[in-house]
């Protein structure tokens, strides 16, 4: 049953992450995109199914049985997914600040259009 | 054996010749011409030595796998008509170069003139050797690419680089028309070996692809003979240098249209089909190209179009459908070459000499220069198919052939003989002009330069062609005859014809039609005295249809005018709408396929959700919802409460067993909130702005359009993931990971051995990325120009220096410090047990970023660096390096790279110690997380102690 509760988790952050992807001011969209990318880190984990005290550790010299941890396929995925969201994060940022500093606003299209 | 020897030697050489010419020195005239001639002639003598062979009916063979898997061999082929072309390419080749010795000036860039014309050399015999129809395609296009260079050689000159161009694209794109044709045929007769295909006449007839395919093969050829309507490039090419158009424009690139018609004339002539649009195409192009030369005023130009003419012979006799005019035609390619080739010549002579290739400022030469101008009379008579010289033979050839043709369209067979001695009165007016106009009259008047004699080997290729065209004009049958005869037979085998190369076949009616072309000419030549003598630029009785001008127009039109209506109508330079495509893209993309198969929920697991889970998860998205609604005017809150949702998503990855996970996403959520809130101070102050109901209605299509998006994307992937969810697991790649990660990886943390091991290569590449993006982050920042109101201290930094509040501050900060070793050790130990237990270099580099930064928070950035020397870049280099240096070690054991070997060591108090060398790259990825992190988050807190300059007001 707790998948319901990720799969509303899931719906919840990507709708949030989404909404604020299209908003006009640059910051809405870095937390937007981080919302996102919390959401797709966590599908991708449930692609592996839930498990719980399954940690993918083997014993050493045993030969493990599979079924027995959480797959750790998609862990790996999104481990490295996690850091090169923070590296996206970090370019972006900067990105955003020098565009704020050579056009003076925070519009994501680098001009003062209020009605936005 | 030797066939392979003979055959990659004559492709390989010229292309070597000119990869040597392109390094000499750009005043080595005479020794790239050496060179070039050198090749050129060693390349002739290899064809004549294979002619033994070819004349005993043997097709030399050379063959390559290429790719094999797809039924692709490269495969040099040659047979008689391929040697022939191959002599014609070498031998005039030969003869080019020896001209060009002379005519280029000592001022021009030679070894770029002579590197493209062996390259081209090299290209034309690809194509003529070609036993495969995708590599001809390839060396076609290489001939267009280097005849390109060759037409725009004087790049200086407006007038080459338009020629270049046009005659690029014309070429180029009916290349590409052919590469579809050949396609076509491939699929039709399922090889693309020379042979097979030749050999499958009736298959391709057939199909229906027959069509489509005859139609883009010979739109190639056409584009490349210059046939109608895609005329117009050839005389623009004419701002060739002459050597140029002498080879290009006579013997080799033009003729290859007419060569590749030939070459498949077993495969693809025989239907009406073929009679329509080659004899077609070539018939217009014969008549239209013999009057509109009459009227050039340019030497060239005259050439150019007479050029366009002949090759339109010469398609209408392959366009016949009858073998008898197929030998007429390849006949008549030999001579066209050899008398072309010596006109364009003597032409570039004539502008050499006297500075003009106007005819109108030229006459009278024959008294300055008598020899070169009886080389070009005679070559002139052969072009308008004078008895006893070799033009005469082939154009009496296509007249008996005009006589007795047997088309679908009987009006037009009957049409013929007229339309053909029409078309021969027009080539002998302007081969009289040629002659007239320049060598006879009285003396010139105001020539650049006073004419006389060329050096004496300038002339000496003319002298030899025009020899040739005597001596085969007089013995056909002793000089041409034997090479002819293998041409022939090799393109059409069993169906060659009975045909006799003799001067005289007694009267009849094709020796009468040229009679009567000849005086027809003549004639009409002294009618026309009048107009031509007064200049005028225009072709009389042609409308004002100049293929020229709509080709011009279709450019500007598709590369243009369409491209800017293009962006207008569906590009932006706003981004909102750019990520709404994208989004919308991206829900269409993955409805699609649940659209298509449909997707069933299967039953629930058992058991009861936890309340605890329900209850974080609350919050969670609470914190989700909390962060979009106050993203705009609070960014402090937005952020927290962003990380409420950062920390809730860590905490399913605990609960749901991914502990390295929620490590990284933990760690990775300070660095992030620190990185944010350094950026914020430079972010513009933001108040809610009066709202109304005329703002609210006008953003109420906007948002309500995202918001729907936003529920629907939200919607769609909980749907998703509930119903993977749901489902029992499949096996996958991951069952191996499991149960190999111990005894192979040598670790029992099985997302670590993934990381640095079974997918060491992938972790490669990302941590690469990592320190690209850190060293970009660095250099934006370095000349970062902040907004001007931002510039000065923020408000709160200015109370908290002005009042004593740091004494606050006292406890955090001694706390802080205090934590810095014990947050090391912290970090050492998990990079140590990364490879068994939760931990690994990603999380440990992150630790020690976070040790370090803490630093940077507690005491300030100058209390820092004078206490910590940190060369985050040094670290970054130092990390990828070792993590690649690991990966090369590899290669010592003679295994692939980033292959792990695991050592046991036995070290005093510690006892055996299990060091896999994936331990090794761990460490290089930590070291580079934290000189990337380090140095992403130094770089922008330096940004709050530099002086700032304002920018000009």
């Amino acid at each position: 049953m707790n998948e319901i509760i990720v799969a509303l988790a899931i719906g919840v952050l990507t709708a949030s992450g989404t909404w604020l992807l299209l908003r006009p001011r640059t910051f809405q969209v870095i937390i937007g995109l981080s919302l996102l990318s919390y959401a797709v880190n966590l599908f991708i984990v449930a692609m592996g199914r839930l498990k719980v005290d399954a940690a993918p550790i083997v014993v050493a010299g045993a030969v493990p049985d599979p079924a027995a941890f959480s797959d750790p396929l998609p862990q790996a995925l999104v481990l490295t997914a996690i850091v090169i969201g923070f590296a996206m994060t970090a370019l972006l940022l900067v990105v955003l600040l020098a565009a704020r500093g050579l056009t003076g606003t925070d519009h994501v299209d680098g001009q003062k259009d209020e009605a936005r | 054996m030797p066939d392979t020897v003979l055959l990659i030697t004559l492709l390989v050489l010229p292309f070597a010749g000119s990869a040597v010419a392109a390094l000499l020195p750009v005043n080595a005239r005479n020794a790239e011409a050496w060179l070039a001639g050198a090749i050129a002639l060693v390349a002739l003598l290899v064809v004549c030595a294979c002619f033994p062979s070819i004349s005993a009916g043997t097709v030399l063979q050379a063959r390559h796998d290429w790719l094999p898997q797809f039924g692709l061999e490269f495969r040099l082929r040659m047979d008689g008509f391929a040697w022939l072309f191959a002599f014609l390419v070498t031998g005039i080749g030969l003869l080019v170069v020896l001209y060009a010795r002379y005519y280029m000036s000592p001022q021009d860039p030679v070894p770029r003139f002579f590197s493209f014309l062996l390259a081209f050399m090299g290209s034309m015999l690809g194509v003529v050797l070609s036993g495969s129809l995708i590599q001809l395609v390839f060396f076609w296009e290489l001939t267009s690419l280097f005849s390109f260079l060759l037409i725009g050689y004087w790049h200086h000159n407006a007038g080459a680089r338009e020629g270049a161009r046009m005659a690029l694209i014309i070429t180029s794109a009916g290349g590409l028309c052919l590469l579809v044709g050949v396609l076509l045929i491939g699929r039709i007769v399922g090889t693309y070996d020379l042979d097979l295909v030749l050999a499958a006449g009736d298959v391709i007839h057939a199909s229906p692809l027959y069509l489509p395919a005859l139609i883009l093969v010979v739109l190639g050829a056409l584009t490349k003979s210059a046939q109608f309507p895609f005329h117009f490039w050839l005389p623009y090419a004419m701002a060739a240098p002459t050597p140029v158009s002498a080879y290009l424009h006579s013997a080799a690139m033009v003729k290859l249209g007419v060569f590749l018609l030939a070459r498949l004339w077993p495969a693809l002539s025989g239907t009406d089909a073929w009679i329509w649009i080659v004899g077609m195409a070539g018939l217009i192009t014969f008549v239209y190209g013999a009057y509109v030369a009459i009227f050039q005023h340019d030497l060239k130009g005259l050439l150019a179009y007479s050029t366009i003419s002949h090759l339109g012979l010469i398609t209408i006799l392959l366009g016949l459908n009858s073998p008898l005019a197929a030998v007429a035609a390849i006949f008549h390619m030999v001579n066209h070459a050899t008398f072309k080739a010596s006109l364009f010549m003597g032409a570039g002579i004539i502008d050499h000499e006297t500075g003009t290739r106007d005819i109108r400022r030229l006459s009278g030469l024959v008294r300055f220069m008598p020899i070169s101008a009886t080389l070009s009379i005679v070559a002139a008579a052969s072009m308008a198919g004078v008895p006893l010289l070799n033009g005469f033979l082939s154009k009496e050839m296509f007249f008996a052939e005009a006589l007795d043709v047997a088309g679908p369209l009987p009006v037009v067979d009957r049409a013929l003989p007229y339309i053909a001695i029409v078309a021969g009165m027009f080539s002998v007016a302007y081969s009289l002009r040629f002659i007239h106009g320049a060598f006879f009259g009285p003396d010139p008047q105001g020539l650049p330069r006073t004419p006389h004699e060329p050096p004496r080997w300038m002339r000496f290729p003319i002298e030899l062609l025009v020899f040739a065209c005597i001596a085969v004009g007089v013995f056909p049958a002793h000089t041409i005859g034997p090479f002819l005869d293998v041409a022939v037979r090799s393109v059409l085998g069993a169906a060659t014809p009975e045909y006799s190369l003799a001067v005289w076949h007694g009267f009849n009616q094709p020796l009468a039609m040229s009679f009567f072309a000849l005086a027809g000419g003549a004639v009409l030549y002294l009618l026309l005295q009048k107009r031509l003598a007064r200049g005028i630029e225009a072709v009389p009785l042609m409308p004002g249809l100049d293929a020229r001008s709509l080709f011009d127009r279709a450019l500007v039109l598709i590369s243009w005018r369409g491209a800017r209506s293009l962006a207008r109508v569906l590009g932006t330079s706003r981004l909102q709408p750019q990520l709404r495509w994208v989004v919308v893209i991206a829900i269409v993309a993955a409805s699609w396929p649940v659209y298509r198969q449909g997707l069933d929920f299967a039953v629930l697991p058992a058991g009861s959700p936890d309340f605890a889970l329900a209850m974080l998860w609350a919050v969670g998205m609470a914190c989700a919802l909390g962060a979009v609604w106050q993203a705009k005017f609070h960014r402090l809150a937005a952020l927290i409460l962003t990380g409420g949702a950062g920390l809730a998503t860590c905490l399913t990855f605990v609960w749901f067993s991914a502990p390295d996970l929620a490590l990284t996403q933990l760690l990775v959520e300070i660095v992030t909130t620190v990185l944010i809130l350094l950026g914020l101070r430079w972010l513009p102050k933001r108040t809610p702005a009066q709202w109304t109901w005329a703002g609210l209605l006008r953003a109420l299509p906007r948002r309500s359009l995202d918001l729907a998006l936003a529920i629907g994307a939200g919607a769609g992937l909980a749907t998703v993931a509930y119903a993977v969810m749901t489902r029992p697991p499949a096996h996958t790649i991951s069952d191996y990971f499991v149960t190999r990660a111990y005894p192979e990886g040598g670790g029992t943390n099985v997302v670590n051995v993934i990381l640095v091991d079974f997918r060491g290569f992938d972790t490669m590449g990302e941590i690469t990325v990592l320190g690209v993006v850190a060293i970009a982050v660095y250099a934006l920042l370095r000349r970062f120009r902040p907004a001007r109101e931002s510039v000065p201290a923020p408000a709160q930094q200015r109370a908290q220096e002005e009042n004593a509040f740091r004494d606050d501050m006292m406890t955090p900060l001694f706390i802080m410090r205090l934590m810095f070793p014990v947050i090391v050790v912290l970090a050492l130990y998990l990079l140590v047990r990364g490879h068994n237990l939760p931990g690994g270099g990603f999380v440990a580099g992150l630790t020690m970023a976070v040790a370090l930064i803490l630093q940077y928070m507690a005491g300030g950035v100058r209390w820092a660096e004078a206490r910590l020397n940190l060369r985050p870049v040094r670290l970054i280099g130092i990390g990828l390096l070792s993590a690649c240096a690991t990966g090369a070690g590899a290669w010592f054991a003679a295994h692939p790279f980033l292959t792990s070997h695991s050592a046991h060591v036995t070290l005093p108090l510690l006892g055996e110690l299990h060091v896999p060398s994936a331990f090794v790259f761990d460490i290089g990825v930590f070291v580079l997380v934290v000189g990337a992190t380090a140095l992403v988050l130094i770089a922008l807190s330096h940004q709050s102690i530099r002086a700032h300059r304002l920018p000009p007001a």
